[in-house]
């Protein structure tokens, strides 16, 4: 009976069950899956699908593209033991900084077609977010052209028929490298105005990204032509590579229209940041404040603590004495090399001065005294020796040094030893070094300042900074907009912008007779240091081979030579303090400095004509025939 | 279980058992060797840095292999036996390389059957003819002879001129401990240029360096060096 019962219910179940439609029970939606109509249904979901476009914005330098992209070229010294192969290195391979990521252009060239074919959007909503992809596009091609020259240009989302069981279809040949440029220049021009005009809207596209891109580009492809005429070699017959010279003056002119067109506030009052009344305060501020008082940064990458956004710059590169996470700091060392062509006040290039006429030690009763004088943009980019952080002040100074000219030292830092003659031990070198080889330390006797974040916490492997890292600057606008006048030969206005930017650091301004092509080269050496420029700008001017020559760098040539464009920096030198001990005389217990290069710079920067443009992977060329080798390689 | 030694003795005797078995394929054996020269005379470039490519078609992918040129311009490579084709890229070396109509370097086809030696024939810009090098109370002399090779269309103009020294047989622009050089324009005799270079403090001290003349060519990245010479001075 309860058998009977039982098979029942089951029966009675089964039957209940199996009476919905066939349909409803095997076509469920699948969840985990949004298809194209819902996502561009809802102008939330699109922008999480922008999101994630955003994300993968490509830098060269980037806070969360790890500390090494700030390093290398010799302005830095890498003191880690696992990067020491920057300053081992006797080359670049051909390889270094390729990028050949067309899946991020199929998925914004994606994004664009069902953007465009969604019907549920605004008409607001739909055109923003169209321009914004377009701008991500424009970026990626900007930063695909800098480093491979003309690419094959797609613009729409290739579809590849295996039945055909022929590629050539989708198989697109490079583009001139001065098509490229015209792409992203034209790209900028057309969606200036469907972007918002706000100098607030900083981390998603604005009006004023879009012209800073544009001022770059045409910058960028401006100099490439006329500084392309000094290096032949570095071209293909195609153009895929290089860009004749008669381009370079409107080039020139596009930039400094698309750069004023920032300067007079037609995209949002921009101006440089000037709030601190500490010149060297105000300049490193000008990375840490997101504010709305910061009205110099156009676009950055923005991060957020606690929300899961952060980054490790903080962690790898604080001091070591005053590091929140111990054993992990100071990785970043400017070098000598930077340090010493911050220019002096009165507008001039001297090295620090360490010994007299006669060769003589100088001797400063205060570490920092033979920084003093200099430009503003030093103490804000560099942490000198007994600089300030976080409250505290790093200990730096390499160890005492004798009448004789012998040294008393350690190999670890911060330890204690007798001085000669007494048997009390002391603290003979700083707790940050410079000890050559010893990790994590000063050991070119400098720590970075620029993007430190002196926040409490931001140290901590956990917490980590959220720093934005500034893509585009307004200080950049007015340097591209003084290059783009000088090089178009009006002086005058290149000297009001570039002065406005020297003025801002404290230095006079220039004049007719002191503006020079090396002006303008230093001018964007310093400020834009550490910023992701250097490799662009001495590619673009030509200037690579010449600077990286690939020899050694010696003292005399380190310290002559000082602000010129030509200058060789191939190796990061350092510059150590020592304490005078000679009791009893009138400089005892002062400070000497000495330059030094770090025991473990061996090798030195090799920059080769095939280096101009990166190598473009062999199984890139067996998939596609019809892309051409680079220059040289 | 405790972790003995003769636990571990046991393993290891597996796998050196199953290791015994031999590979699918014997390693190559045929040497392929060679070296740069322009009338059978060989051409010297620095280390490392001028490389040749090594191409076999058949195989899928195209994909070159290959490495550089030592600084007697010799190179060498172990192979299997086939068809292969060399080149060297464009715009490496002191030298011309044979280039097709449409500009790309054009090959040289080895059909590889055991060792071989080949020579490969470049039109190099300049030669370095009759290098003398001596040396004597702390200074290294050179002197040598700069001809011009190619002439017409192709024609460059020497940048500079320089005499390396270094304390090992390696001697380049990267490896010296010393140099004397002198700019293009300032050479009045192409028949008859002399450098010489202060031989510096060697610590520890030997009474011998390497040495090696050689010519930078405007516009041309790699220079052409003459042969390392060891003097003592």
């Amino acid at each position: 009976m309860k058998k009977i019962f039982s098979i029942t219910i089951l029966a009675g179940l089964l039957g209940i069950a199996s009476c919905s439609k066939d349909s409803d029970y095997l076509e469920v939606p699948p969840i985990q899956i949004i298809p194209n109509e819902t996502a561009f249904s809802d102008p939330a979901l699109v922008l999480s699908i922008l999101g994630d476009l955003y994300n993968r914005y490509y830098d060269f330098s980037g806070l969360d593209n790890g500390w090494r992209s700030f390093a290398d070229f010799s302005e830095s010294f890498p003191s880690e033991n696992g990067s020491y192969d920057l300053v081992r290195n006797t080359s670049w391979g051909y390889g270094s900084w390729s990028t050949w990521d067309y899946t991020y252009i199929r998925e914004l060239n994606l994004f664009i077609q069902r953007d465009s074919a969604s019907t549920a959007l605004t008409e607001a909503d739909k055109t923003r977010f169209m321009a914004e992809a377009r701008f991500l596009r424009a970026s990626y091609y900007f930063e695909m052209v800098k480093r491979m020259g003309g690419v094959p240009l797609i613009t729409s989302p290739l579809i590849y028929d295996p039945s055909k069981g022929d590629a050539s279809e989708v198989q697109v040949a490079r583009a001139k490298e001065s098509d490229i440029y015209d792409f992203v220049i034209a790209e900028a021009e057309a969606i200036k105005n469907q972007l918002p005009t706000d100098a607030n809207q900083k981390s998603r596209a604005s009006k004023g990204a879009a012209l800073a891109m544009k001022t770059r580009a045409a910058l960028y492809a401006a100099s490439i032509a006329k500084y392309g005429a000094t290096t032949p070699a570095v071209s293909l017959p195609g153009g895929e590579v290089g860009i004749p010279a008669d381009k370079a003056n409107a080039y020139y002119t596009t930039a400094l229209t698309a750069a004023q067109e920032i300067i007079n506030g037609s995209a949002g009052s921009y101006q440089l940041y000037k709030v601190l009344p500490d010149l060297s305060d105000n300049f490193a501020a000008i990375f840490l404040d997101k504010s709305t008082v910061n009205q110099e940064s156009i676009f950055i990458e923005d991060f957020r603590a606690g929300a899961g956004k952060v980054h490790a710059f903080t962690t790898n590169d604080q001091p070591y004495s005053i590091s929140d996470e111990g054993g992990d700091a100071g990785r970043l060392n400017p070098s000598l090399n930077l340090v010493q062509s911050f220019e002096k006040l009165d507008g001039t290039f001297a090295p620090l001065p360490t010994t007299d006429a006669g060769g003589n030690p100088i001797y400063y009763s205060d570490i920092q005294d033979i920084f003093a004088g200099r430009d503003a943009r030093l103490a804000g980019t560099v942490l000198l020796p007994n600089g300030l952080f976080k409250g505290k002040r790093v200990d730096i100074w390499a160890g005492y040094t004798f009448a004789d000219g012998s040294i008393l030292t350690s190999d670890e830092a911060g330890q204690l030893k007798p001085l000669p003659g007494t048997t009390n031990p002391i603290q003979v070198v700083g707790k940050d070094g410079p000890v050559n080889g010893l990790e994590f330390r000063a050991q070119s006797g400098f720590y970075t300042r620029k993007w430190l974040d002196p926040t409490v916490g931001s140290g901590r492997r956990g917490r980590g900074s959220d720093v934005a890292f500034i893509r585009y600057r307004f200080a950049e606008v007015l340097l591209n907009a003084a290059e783009a006048a000088f090089e178009l030969g009006d002086k005058t206005t290149a000297l009001t912008y570039i002065n406005q930017v020297r003025s801002r650091a404290g230095l006079p301004g220039l004049t007719d007779a002191t503006l020079t092509f090396d002006r303008i080269v230093h001018e964007r050496r310093v400020e834009l240091a550490f910023e992701g420029h250097t490799l662009y700008d001495m590619k673009r001017w030509r200037l690579a081979h010449i600077r990286w020559n690939g020899s050694p760098t010696s003292k005399a040539e380190l310290l002559s030579d000082i602000g010129k464009a030509t200058k060789k920096s191939t190796q990061p030198w350092g510059l150590w303090p020592y304490k005078y001990h000679n009791p009893g005389n009138a400089n005892h217990g002062k400070w000497v400095f000495r330059e030094t290069l770090p025991a473990v710079v061996t090798g030195f920067n090799r920059f080769q004509l095939g280096n101009y443009y990166s190598f473009i992977d062999d199984n890139i060329r067996a998939a596609n025939p019809k892309i051409v080798r680079q220059p040289n390689q | 279980m405790k972790f003995k030694l003769k636990h571990i003795a046991v393993i290891a005797l597996c796998a050196v058992a199953v290791s015994c078995k031999k590979d699918n394929y014997k390693e190559p054996t045929s040497k392929l060797s060679g070296r740069i020269v322009y009338q059978g005379e060989p051409i010297g470039v620095e280390n490392y840095q001028v490389p040749y490519e090594l191409y076999q078609y058949g195989f899928g992918k195209v994909g070159p292999i290959g490495s550089s040129f030592t600084q007697e311009g010799n190179f060498s490579a172990m192979l299997f036996d086939g068809e292969y084709k060399l080149i060297i890229p464009n715009g490496q070396g002191p030298f011309m390389w044979k280039k097709t109509a449409g500009g790309a370097p054009d090959s040289v086809s080895i059909s590889l059957r055991g060792s071989q030696e080949i020579d490969l024939d470049v039109m190099p810009f300049y030669m370095i003819r009759t290098p003398q090098i001596t040396g004597g109370s702390n200074k290294v002399t050179g002197t040598f002879k700069a001809e011009k090779i190619i002439t017409g269309a192709d024609a460059k103009d020497i940048e500079n001129v320089v005499l390396y020294i270094n304390r090992t047989q390696f001697v380049s622009g990267g490896d010296n401990i010393a140099s004397a050089g002198r700019n293009g324009g300032d050479i009045t005799d192409l028949n008859n240029i002399t450098l010489t270079v202060d031989v510096p403090s060697i610590t520890p001290a030997q009474n011998y360096v390497f040495a090696r003349l050689s010519i930078k060519i405007a516009g041309v990245e790699d220079r052409i060096f003459s042969p390392v010479v060891k003097v003592t001075y």
